[in-house]
């Protein structure tokens, strides 16, 4: 099954919109509440860095039996340095975007953490594309 | 403890999700860094933060929170409010400042 969700840039109101959708869908399989949560982490933090830094981006699921394939990709400022965007701590997020909570510099490392699978490419002044795997028979990272 | 519990032990003002007032809570968590409380904060908590705006309520829902704590006296906007009553989180309110508030939750939680 592949469930496709637009994100728009700059829209907080809907922040979190399709990790909501994917998590009610998982549940409605079955699948262990501690997958369930790694899940929610790496699709939620994808979902809000499109907000944050992109114009716009697309999410797109892919669910197989035992594992769920997260492919986002936004139109956006791009990444120059993975390694340093991946630290905790590093963020370029703005003020605004600062003084609600996020952009505290811990969302990749988030979803590094949570993910079985995590690749990320990025082209500067192109976008951004991030590539989540969770194995869904699991619990362990 | 249910929600409700700590309502009427710490004073607290209800400003919405009155369905989840009988949610249980087993713990608080105490943090303004949105991320932090995605990545680290446990089912069945209550979360004590002085962010006010929708996100909120998103994170706690996807989370699996048991209720929200909004300290110094902050007033929940309505698109928060609005989520609250949809997905029955309670938003819970009080003038205590953020320390106060998590010492006397986490007495009460003992």
């Amino acid at each position: 099954m592949t469930f496709e969700y637009k994100v728009q840039g700059g829209d907080f109101t809907h922040a979190g919109y399709a990790s909501s959708q994917v998590k009610k869908m998982l549940k409605q399989l079955g699948v262990d509440s501690v997958v369930i949560k790694r899940v929610v982490v790496c699709l939620y933090e994808a979902e809000v860095n499109i907000v944050a830094h992109a114009r716009d981006g697309i999410i797109s699921i892919v669910l197989d039996t035992d594992t769920i394939l997260m492919k986002l990709t936004d139109n956006g400022p791009g990444i120059a340095n993975i390694e340093q965007a991946m630290q905790k701590g590093y963020s370029t997020a703005s003020p605004e975007v600062r003084e609600m909570g996020f952009g505290a510099g811990m969302g990749l490392p988030n979803i590094s953490a949570n993910a079985d699978r995590f690749l990320i490419t990025s082209e500067p002044g192109t976008g951004t594309a991030l590539e989540i795997t969770i194995n869904l028979n699991s619990a362990a990272v | 403890m249910k929600v409700t519990d700590i309502v009427e032990k710490l004073g607290l003002n209800v400003f919405s999700g009155h369905e989840g007032l009988g949610r249980e809570v087993t713990g608080g968590y105490a943090s303004d860094l949105l991320s932090d409380v995605m990545g680290h904060a446990e089912a069945g908590t209550v979360w004590i933060t002085i962010q006010t705006h929708r996100n909120v309520t998103a994170i706690a829902s996807l989370r699996d929170i048991s209720a929200v704590i909004i300290t110094s006296g902050e007033k929940p906007g309505d698109d928060t409010i609005a989520q609250s009553n949809e997905e029955g989180i309670p938003v819970l309110g009080t003038e205590l400042r953020t320390f106060e508030l998590a010492g006397r939750l986490y007495s009460l939680l003992g």
